[in-house]
């Protein structure tokens, strides 16, 4: 059995550590806005490349000497993964949810008989993705210390991706990132990079505004320069959405430890205080029936 | 004289600047274009260049870094990966600029990027000429 001032020690130490979960989720909730702001920045940018480049890519889509940043090499051999975590923990689900889809992901291409690469973004992904599949990290990238996620960040990413390409290092690139739907939920997502998605929609949206544009210098041209501009562009829009999630995330776990946290200070106040009152009982019935044998 | 047009210039990170804008001359990959309200459709990438808003009786000029531009009858979205006004350029900032746009030239792989390079050293040094 505790003693009183044991549990008077847990009582404290239980209501520092809610100071401390509280101090958390409003600081979270102060950067989640920055970051929520950040995306939605972004978002004209990333969408105008979209249907522009959805417009081209219909058009340019069947002819055989296309980029095969849009069509691929024709093989499906080598897969590369992209997986953007966090650098911080504290957030509940996310990081693990991110590494569990692409984990997934992963055992199901070795099992088909696929060569697996792996690229992650973020120290925690790292972390969890090391012990089964270490052997498939063929780089890692932390942003440890960075304050504000600039284009520059996604530029260094795509970069190395691009290289890695060229040099033919993989067929099929996808990103794993976490997609911010709401402060309560964040939905762990892939996205395949290379070959390009184009979605048909913004295409066919566009061509239905009877605009039909020259290109310059040609089509050709533009959709490369548009092509290899589209991956970073993506893998920005990843970074922001990540970012978003991941102080949405973090947020609402540090609510609920400080939920959690004022459980259990009431219950162990309720504790605290029938111990004490058993205490007293216990001496008076002592001190009482020590007055009676006299 | 058709009247105005939006011009938006738009960043990865953010919209830079919305406006209606009388004339737009751009730095396209094939020559600089002035662009005035119901200018026939065009998509074009950028080089590396100053691009002259006027809006009214306020001009602007603008140094943007590769990017391309997308011209509508009654709109001009230019989607620039890098912009600054050449107002704010500083000499230092100049500096810095053509010193990393030198290491590109120097680790350009292929002639397209080398050429881009090299328009963006010759741009930069011909802006930091006029700054100091």
């Amino acid at each position: 059995m505790a003693s009183l001032k044991d549990m008077r020690n847990r009582i404290a130490s239980v209501k520092a550590t809610r100071k401390i979960t509280k101090a958390m989720q409003m600081v979270a909730a102060a950067k989640l806005r920055r970051a929520q702001e950040a995306a939605t920045a972004a978002r004209p940018y990333a969408e105008r490349m979209a249907s522009v480049l959805g417009s081209l890519a219909s058009k340019v889509a069947d002819k055989n000497g296309a980029s095969p940043l849009l069509v691929g090499t024709g093989k499906d051999q080598v897969h590369l993964l992209i997986v953007m975590t966090a650098e911080r923990g504290l957030c509940g689900g996310f990081n693990s949810n991110i590494a569990k889809l692409a984990r997934a992901d992963a055992n199901r291409l070795i099992a088909a008989g696929k060569t697996v690469k792996i690229l992650t973004v973020g120290r925690k992904g790292a972390d969890n993705l090391k012990r089964d599949l270490g052997r498939n990290i063929v780089e890692r990238k932390d942003f440890q210390g960075v304050r504000q996620l600039t284009f520059a960040h996604a530029e260094g990413i795509a970069n190395r991706v691009l290289e890695m390409f060229e040099a033919g290092e993989f067929d099929i690139a996808t990103l794993y990132f976490s997609e911010f739907k709401s402060v309560i939920a964040q939905k762990p997502t892939a996205l395949q990079l290379i070959p390009a998605t184009v979605t048909e929609a913004a295409g066919e949206a566009k061509g239905g505004a009877g605009a039909v544009h020259e290109y310059e210098p040609s089509e050709e041209e533009v959709l490369g320069f548009l092509l290899s501009r589209n991956i970073s562009t993506q893998i920005f829009r990843g970074l922001l959405e990540n970012s978003a999630s991941f102080y949405g995330a973090q947020m609402s776990a540090m609510d609920n430890a400080t939920r959690n946290a004022g459980d259990m200070i009431n219950k162990l106040t309720i504790k605290y205080n029938r111990q004490r009152q058993a205490n007293i009982t216990k001496e008076l019935i002592e001190i009482i029936s020590g007055a009676e044998a006299l | 004289m058709a009247g105005t047009f939006r011009f938006e210039l738009v960043s990865p990170e953010r919209v830079l600047l919305s406006v209606d804008a009388d004339q737009v001359v751009v730095p396209g990959a094939e020559g600089d274009f002035a662009v005035l309200a119901g200018h026939a459709p065009v998509i074009s990438t950028l080089r590396p260049g100053v691009l002259d808003v006027t809006a009214g009786s306020v001009r602007k000029r603008l140094f943007v870094k590769s990017g391309f531009v997308e011209v509508d009858p009654s709109r001009l979205t230019i989607l620039a990966e890098r912009a600054y006004d050449v107002e704010e350029l500083t000499a230092a900032s100049l500096a810095e600029e053509l010193k990393t746009a030198e290491a590109e030239l120097a680790a350009a792989k292929d002639d397209a990027a080398r050429r881009m390079a090299d328009t963006l050293v010759g741009e930069l040094r011909r802006l930091s000429a006029r700054a100091a």
